[in-house]
């Protein structure tokens, strides 16, 4: 199944999801795919002026370029996603967005696509880590 | 009287709630704000899935709630936000359309400045009345009789006489004085159908001057041009049943109009920046030295990408315009580049703001300009409809739906 995580750009979420057998959908696939076949050199993102105006389907052009920018990348992958994980509270190390009004949006969009969604805290210690891991597996062996 | 529910953020911290208040008394209205406790705000945030930090926006989710679960009756919906709040924005289109898949209200999201009048939501709140009022006038598919439609629109003046369900006569002119260009294309227009004005069973009257022209003429519809040009539309492109957008990119403002079996229920009016108007299009042909009716073969043999324009500010277009023609740039990649610009900011500022429903009718004298309709096909994916007589839609709206009268709806 293609799974959205949220922070999209977490490597440790990326991980586990690719090892249950499910299919990430990332921030890492997404701009892999923008170098490697568009061909776009812009670093450190890609994100075209086409991708921010490609926004538009999700927020209107009062909102600023930024949060349409990112909703371009993240809105097709949630259309995508046939579930999602999602982190609180998680800090900068672990994965970022970056932008208060994107995260905003990323969930009220998954909200409405109506899919399996696990909401998980970040852990504080090596306990809370390994509850974490179990409850992620069953989540994601409970969707095959 | 016709209740307005209000679902806002911000209107009373900037001056313009009276405003509000002030236009759609002038319609007949009354501005009511859904009744929410405090205890419902945080489930209604839970439910509807975007959880805003303004709190003020929180309420305005939760008074959406009250409307879709049919706590509170209102008759339309008026949607509002500051400009430049991104959370304000974001929440607005989504409550847009929270409440358009939760209920059959008709509804107009606004995002104000601090300097909004009342006569800027006049013909907003005017559309909104008239849809829930006179819906079966707008249900109306056929002209009978002998009638008139004039529309008095800041670039031009147009009337039609129509006879048993056909335009008989036509006739356009540059708007100058108000009164002094009606009679003029009505004295050609009646001259071109062969009948006097004192055969005429009904007139009805829309656009900037349509207050003026209704009182001259003793109208019997005197009707703001989203309703009009909705039905004209329809009409001339007929499509009278199943769904459509109607788009019409005027000289001093534009239209997009969602309709359903010919009867609007979402609409967007905008026209803060000249850059995306006909307007900016007349100014470049000037520029161009040729009459804007030429700009848009020109533009067809032209390839907008050699000569890139994307000013949201017609001053700055032009800046554009006259450096690109400095680099060299031919007359067609400029002319293609001005239409592309126009279309492209009707994109970005108006069409995110409605679901556009296919076919698209683009109409309004801008729909002549072939380049113009290239590039909103371009842009949107598929090519517009453009029905002949596309310049009347709003004289032709007003025959058809005069002729309701004569009917006694």
């Amino acid at each position: 199944m293609k799974v959205f995580i949220d922070p999209p750009n977490s490597l440790i979420l990326f991980d586990l999801v690719e090892r249950s057998g499910h299919e990430p959908l990332s921030t890492m696939a997404e701009i892999q795919e923008k170098i490697e076949k568009v061909e776009l050199d812009m670093p450190p993102m890609n994100v075209s002026v086409e991708d921010v105006m490609k926004g538009l389907k999700y927020a209107g052009i009062e909102v600023p370029s930024g949060v349409r920018g990112r909703l371009a990348i993240w809105g097709p992958m949630i259309e995508a996603a046939e579930a999602a994980i999602i982190m609180e509270d998680c800090p900068y190390s672990f994965g970022c967005v970056g932008c208060h009004r994107t995260t905003l949006m990323v969930r009220y969009l998954l909200k409405k696509k109506n899919i399996p969604v696990l909401y998980v805290d970040y852990p504080n210690d090596e306990d809370q880590a390994k509850d974490l891991v179990v409850m992620m597996r069953e989540f994601l062996e409970g969707l095959k | 009287m016709i209740k307005i529910a209000q679902l806002s953020c911000g209107t009373e911290y900037s001056s313009v709630q009276y405003e509000i208040e002030k236009a759609a008394r002038s319609v007949g209205a009354t501005i009511v704000h859904p009744d929410v406790s405090a205890a419902d705000i945080d489930k209604a945030v839970e439910r509807f899935g975007f959880k805003p930090q303004s709190p003020q926006l929180r309420l305005m989710i939760a008074r959406a709630v009250q409307l879709a679960d049919r706590k509170y009756d209102a008759d339309a919906i008026f949607i509002a936000t500051c400009f430049r709040c991104a959370e304000g924005a974001l929440v607005r289109n989504e409550l847009r359309r929270f409440v358009q898949d939760n209920t059959r209200l008709p509804v107009v999201t606004y995002s104000f400045t601090e300097r909004m009048k009342a006569a800027q939501l006049l013909t907003r709140m005017e559309a909104l009345v008239t849809i829930v009022t006179r819906k079966e006038l707008l249900a109306r598919e056929r002209q009978s009789g002998i009638t008139a439609g004039i529309d008095s629109g800041s670039s031009t003046t147009k009337a039609v006489i129509m006879i048993n369900n056909k335009i008989a006569g036509k006739d356009w002119t540059p708007s100058g004085d108000v009164i002094k260009s009606a009679e003029l294309v009505m004295e050609n227009a009646l001259n071109e159908a062969g009948v006097k004005l004192k055969d005429i069973e009904a007139i009805g009257t829309t656009g900037y001057g349509r207050y003026r022209l209704g009182k001259h003429y003793n109208a019997k519809l005197v009707q703001e041009e989203l309703t009009t040009n909705s039905k004209g539309a329809v009409w001339l492109a007929d499509r009278q049943r199943g769904e459509a957008t109607i788009l019409d990119i005027g000289g001093m403002d534009n239209k997009a109009i969602t309709v359903r079996d010919g009867v609007p229920d979402n609409f967007t009016m905008g026209g803060i920046c000249a850059g995306a108007s006909g307007r900016f299009l007349e100014m470049v042909s000037k520029r161009l030295k040729i009459e804007v009716t030429e700009l848009g073969a020109l533009a067809d043999k032209g390839n907008w990408r050699n000569a890139k324009m994307n000013s949201y500010c017609s001053v700055f277009g032009i800046q554009d315009l006259v450096t690109t023609l400095g680099d060299g740039k031919t007359f067609e990649d400029v002319a293609a580049a001005a239409c592309h610009s126009v279309a492209e900011q009707v994109y970005e500022q108006q069409l995110q703001e409605i679901d556009v429903r296919h076919p698209i009718i683009q109409v309004g004298g801008t729909s002549l300009i072939s380049g113009l309709v290239a590039a909103v096909g371009e842009i949107l994916g598929s090519k517009p409809i453009v029905p002949a007589n596309s310049q009347y839609i709003g004289a032709v709206g007003g025959a058809i739906l005069s002729s309701g009268f004569l009917e006694g709806l």
